[in-house]
């Protein structure tokens, strides 16, 4: 501690260079907390899903849909406590540009299923007086700048035609990650107005009582409805998120190739700045030795400038992503979530370190092991 | 008394006795020192002499242990340093030894007072302690309002006054000075002698300093020759020039 003046002294003494070095820090975790989101985005809120949720869709496709009448069949199978369904929309509001996901859900049933999402209890009530009543999410209702009583007309593109909704509600999630940039609207008006499709829906997403039970659950749902027209494929919600995932391509391991790579280019990179930094001060670290300087002191104060400035440039870095996630998702909606947990905020903190030590450690070990008196000689 | 013959009574606070030194450069072995004896006592202002390459700078370096002799032994205050570990010779250097170099070898990021500051971080004195320490001693060196300024915003003279400072602030038990004048114009050279021999006479320090300039080498009260790898006695006159 007595050595943080001298420390100090030196990260001062190229101002240029400790800034440029700071700098590759700084840009290094940045882009690590944008890849850490982003694979949080693709793994398609795989870390969100509930684990007592099963997702049950048509075995052919997922656009393929399932009969109504599925529904009291899920209800009497056992382990099953709620059955909710949705069905995609697929509306445009003013411009195809504007995409955001709309799902028609059972108003009566939606919100005991997915009990992360949060609304309001009387405009939960309104919903359930207002036959062309929607709720959006909270970042979707501040991306268009909507407010409760609002009219929202979308143009349909599976059913053609101007739809219109009152927005009756926000909802917000009881987590940071859950996705706030959906609209929910009731599944009853869906069905009356639409001219095909009359007597299906998208999905059912069951609850189940046990969530150890969930792969005796899907077997027992799939082998029900096994041999009849629409046969169902039964996951946990975590594992229909995933497999959404992969059809975009193994994301976790391109983010987790790209981050390798940059902490790599980023050790090589330090690890020459202090190299070079240590060697400029060769005499110095000299007479800090005869001046009686041990050498784990040497040691110490070339490791500590090197972790300083790893620290510094990591905090910058991570400050920064943290700031950019929370403007929201710059695909304006594309993502299922874009939130950099404080988790990974702190696994990144402590991955700058790491290489910030690295980088340091066989410069100050040469520091450390610098002949006084050969030193000396050389000046 | 400095004796050079190894006949000093052991009451000295410097003892070097048949100190060799060898440095092997590839094949060719160099015989730098060669049974070297010296006893310096207390409060002495030791000046060593001689060519260019006869061992002066190996002497004070075996003396300060920054460097180990081939063989032969030194001890000081009691301590055989010879024999000490590594640490343990760079903790004992901490407590004993004030180092002052030709080139002042001052850390250019830290002001005077940073420079002077250095040997009492490894002490346990407080901040505010320190902050007394370092200003008594610049204040003998004379340069009290210089505290704040950077080596480069100083003249060489100065320079080497506070290199002074930071080798006298932990209250070393002797200085070892390597042509601590070589560097500098006559009258900053004068300025610095005075100092030296101010702290000797006035604060009862012990000196060896390595010089060629027989003008400082007036100021020490013995002047020895290093002559053939062992020391011998004279005059600041004996042996200049050969
Ligand atoms: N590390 C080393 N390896 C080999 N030879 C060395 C080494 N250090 C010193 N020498 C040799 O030892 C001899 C004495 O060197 P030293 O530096 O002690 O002389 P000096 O009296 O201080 O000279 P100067 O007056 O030029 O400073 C020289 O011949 C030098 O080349
Ligand atoms: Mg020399």
């Amino acid at each position: 501690m007595r050595f943080v003046g001298l420390v100090w002294a030196n990260l001062a003494r190229k101002k240029l260079r400790t800034t440029l070095t700071i700098g590759s820090f700084a840009v290094a975790l940045f882009l690590f907390g944008l890849l850490v989101t982003i694979r949080g985005a693709f793994s398609g809120g795989a870390d969100v899903a509930g684990v007592d949720r099963l997702t049950v869709i048509n075995k052919t496709s997922l656009i393929m849909p399932l009969p109504y009448s599925y529904r009291d069949r899920l209800l009497q199978a056992s382990g099953v406590a709620a059955v909710t369904f949705a069905t995609w929309f697929g509306g445009v509001y003013q411009d195809e540009r504007n995409f955001f996901p709309q799902f028609a859900v059972d108003r009566d049933t939606w919100f005991k299923v997915y009990s992360e999402y949060v609304v309001p209890k009387e405009q939960l009530a309104n919903l359930m007086r207002d036959r062309q009543g929607c709720l959006v999410g909270r970042s979707l209702a501040k991306r268009f700048g909507w407010k409760v009583g609002d009219r929202i007309p979308l143009r349909g593109t599976i059913w053609t035609g101007t739809w219109e909704f009152n927005l009756d509600g926000v909802y917000e999630g009881n987590r940071p990650d859950v996705d706030t940039g959906q609209m929910l609207f009731r599944y009853d008006y869906l069905e009356e107005q639409r001219r095909f499709g009359k007597g299906t829906v998208g999905w059912y997403v069951v609850k189940l009582t046990n969530p150890d039970d969930a792969v005796r659950v899907s077997e027992a749902i799939d082998g029900g409805f096994a041999n009849s027209p629409y046969e169902t494929l039964t996951q946990t919600e975590k594992a229909f998120a995933a497999s959404f995932a992969k059809q975009m391509g193994n994301i976790g391991l391109l983010v987790l190739t790209i981050g390798a790579v940059v902490f790599f280019t980023l050790l090589l990179v330090t690890g020459n700045t202090m190299a070079i930094a240590v060697r400029e001060r060769t005499a110095e670290f000299a007479v800090l030795k005869t001046v009686g300087f041990s050498n784990p002191d040497i040691l110490g104060l070339v490791l500590v400038e090197a972790v300083l400035i790893a620290g510094l440039g990591g905090v910058l870095g991570l400050a920064f992503a943290k700031l950019f996630t929370l403007g929201g998702d710059p695909t304006r909606g594309m993502l299922a979530s874009f939130y950099l947990p404080w988790s990974s905020v702190g696994l990144g903190f402590g991955l700058a370190l790491a290489v910030g030590a690295a980088a340091g450690a066989l410069p100050a070990v040469s520091a450390m092991r610098l002949e006084v008196v050969d030193a000396l000689r050389r000046v | 008394m400095v004796r050079v013959d190894g006949t000093g009574n052991g009451t000295g606070l410097i003892r070097v006795r048949d100190l060799d030194k060898k440095y092997r450069r590839g094949s060719e072995e160099i015989h730098v020192l060669q049974g070297l004896n010296l006893d310096v006592e207390r409060g002495e202002f030791v000046a060593f002499m001689g060519p260019s390459g006869s061992g002066k700078t190996t002497l004070l370096n075996l003396l300060g242990g920054l460097d180990l002799p081939t063989s032969g032994s030194i001890t000081v205050a009691g301590d055989e340093i010879t024999h000490m570990s590594a640490a343990k010779l760079t903790a004992w250097r901490a407590r004993h030894v004030g180092f002052i170099f030709q080139m002042y070898n001052l850390i250019p990021v830290l002001t005077a007072f940073g420079n002077v500051e250095l040997p009492l971080l490894l002490t346990r004195l407080s901040k505010g302690e320190r902050r007394r320490h370092v200003e008594a001693t610049l204040g003998v060196v004379g340069l009290l309002d210089r505290m704040d300024h950077y080596p480069r915003q100083l003249s060489g003279g100065q320079e080497q006054r506070v290199a002074i400072a930071r080798a006298i602030v932990a209250d070393a038990t002797f200085l070892l000075a390597d042509e601590p004048t070589g560097d500098l114009d006559r009258k900053s050279a004068d300025e610095i002698m005075e100092l030296l021999g101010r702290l000797v006479h006035e604060h009862g320090k012990t000196i060896l300093m390595v010089t060629h300039d027989p003008r400082a080498a007036e100021r020490a009260g013995v002047v020895l020759h290093l002559d053939k790898g062992v020391l011998v006695e004279g005059s600041v006159s004996a042996g200049v020039g050969a």
